[in-house]
């Protein structure tokens, strides 16, 4: 796919809002337990725009996952950090407008798929009405039309992510948080979600953080990269990623895909 | 029935039906006298033998065996749900519960016919002392067994306390209730027989008692071919129950 600068002027995401989505500023955590005390992120700060698809990468014990848990509000930032989710007039509720993904699919086995698709609908007391329909149409999404009936059992691993990812959009989030959500799969089939997940935003138009250690999945999935580096989680660059929307594979092949990477691996110091 | 089902009974039938056949030509050919092993024809001619009432004391024996079934049952879940939802009492319980469950409940036999004199209430309460434990012990297992990342997924939607138990923990759990109420049936068949061996007037147990002063091989073995059919009754009906209750992949086998 050629890469031109026209082509990425074309796809380009909407414009940012003066108000960032998401605002975290010199965001911290430090585990204390009993006497030892264990830093997970210190000073980490970028924003979200509403819309955007941002990947956090960074080798594994990064904090990575902890920033996500605090954006997810499952976790409190240190005193002294920011977090703002949505604008001032309108804050995120962290029930209602999150959905999660994590590494794991996290199905409930005795569940059929579309009643998986509805748990998050149950819990927040959804219309069910509504909710039937919005899952069957996210099943469509995620291309499991007709695994309405089946049990997780009868799905491959890929097919459970699908289904983890319909579940993370069922109650129309504004924000959804993904943790490595193609980590367990194989190189092809995660290779063939990634092209699905940007299919996904793009038809959805939600915002995503996608926490991964894959770093030509995230040069290939963000807007923006965010690097962080190990111990404690320490943000190294914020690298926003000129590539088209329309994205395919062997846009992995072109020359400025490899420049992005090279960068990152760069920053991580694996060169 | 699907095909493979089907043949699968066929086996399990045909097994069976050829052990009968090596006991009845081991007893003819091997010449066993009567008293040692009695042919699988002089064990189902002893059921014409009114004096020994099996319908009665069959009824008593099934009726205890599933009365400190149903009971172990009950109380083992009721007690498992209290004990998630209060952790103290968990904290305090559970290393009496551990030490009570240690204790061989047949010991307690004969203290139990002391306290309550004997009777098909006594043999239930010790059918159910020796079920319980497992049924409580596994159903707890199960009720605390979540993934981590699925309650912060629920916890994430601001879940209330009640509805992880009722979507999550709940349902998770039935596979290894089944599991414990699995252990519980065949354990509440040797309970109520105990029951029956230390101190009572009916049953099958009982009737073994009688019938083993009169050498009477053929009753005695009858009597546990029948204890036998109710233990295998009752599992048969807990495994229709997890059939039906359980999706297949999550049951514990």
């Amino acid at each position: 796919m050629p890469v031109s600068p026209d082509a990425a002027q074309t796809f380009a995401a909407p414009v940012t809002e003066a108000e960032p989505f998401i605002r975290l500023r010199s965001a911290a955590k430090t585990f204390r337990r009993n006497k030892t005390s264990f830093t997970a992120v210190s000073d980490v700060s970028f924003d979200v725009a509403d819309g955007e698809f941002v990947c956090l990468v960074g080798p594994s014990g990064c904090g990575k996952s902890t920033v996500l848990r605090i954006l997810a509000g499952l976790l409190e930032a240190d005193a002294g950090s920011e977090v703002r989710m949505g604008s001032p007039g309108r804050p995120l509720d962290p029930g209602r407008d999150v959905g999660i993904a994590f590494q794991q699919p996290l199905l409930l086995k005795w569940r059929r798929v579309l009643e998986n698709v509805l748990l998050p609908a149950d819990i927040l007391g959804l219309p069910r009405r509504e909710a039937h329909e919005r899952a069957r149409y996210l099943l469509d999404l995620v291309g499991l039309t007709g695994a309405e009936r089946k049990y997780p059992y009868e799905l491959s691993g890929g097919m459970q992510q699908r289904v983890a990812i319909a579940r993370s959009l069922i109650h129309d989030p504004k924000l959804v948080l993904m943790d490595e959500p193609f980590g367990a799969l194989d190189a092809l089939t995660r290779e063939r979600m990634n092209v699905e997940l940007l299919r996904i935003w793009r038809s959805s138009g939600k915002t995503i953080v996608l926490v991964t250690h894959g770093i030509s999945e995230a040069v290939f999935l963000g807007q923006r990269v965010v690097v962080l580096t190990a111990g404690p989680a320490r943000m190294a660059a914020d690298i926003p990623i000129d590539l088209p929307l329309e994205r395919t594979l062997d846009l992995k092949t072109h020359e400025v895909f490899g420049k992005y990477s090279r960068q990152i691996y760069e920053l991580l110091g694996l060169h | 029935m699907s095909p493979r089902a089907l043949r699968i009974v066929c086996v399990a039938l045909l097994a069976h039906a050829l052990a009968v056949v090596v006991w009845h030509l081991a007893v003819q050919w091997g010449e066993i006298p009567a008293f040692i092993l009695p042919s699988p024809s002089a064990t189902i001619r002893t059921l014409s033998e009114p004096r020994y009432d099996w319908g009665t004391n069959t009824l008593v024996t099934a009726s205890e065996i599933v009365g400190g079934f149903v009971l172990a049952t009950v109380l083992g879940v009721a007690l498992a749900l209290l004990f998630t939802w209060s952790r103290a009492g968990l904290a305090f319980l559970m290393p009496l519960l551990i030490t009570f469950n240690m204790v061989p409940k047949v010991a307690l036999g004969p203290l139990i016919i002391v306290w309550m004199s004997y009777g098909i209430v006594t043999n239930i309460v010790i059918a159910f002392a020796i079920a319980f434990f497992p049924i409580l012990l596994t159903t707890l297992r199960g009720l605390r067994e979540t993934e981590p990342e699925l309650l912060e997924l629920v916890r994430g939607l601001r879940a209330s306390r009640w509805q992880v138990f009722y979507h999550i923990q709940l349902p998770g759990s039935l596979p290894y209730l089944f599991s414990g109420m699995k252990v519980g049936a065949v354990l509440a068949v040797a309970g109520a027989i105990v029951g029956e061996f230390i101190g009572s007037e009916q049953g099958l147990g009982y009737l073994m008692l009688q019938v083993q002063v009169r050498l009477d091989t053929a009753a005695m073995t009858m009597s546990v071919l029948l204890i036998s059919a109710i233990g295998i009754g009752l599992y048969g009906l807990v495994s229709l129950l997890e059939s039906i209750v359980v999706v297949r992949d999550a049951r514990l086998t």
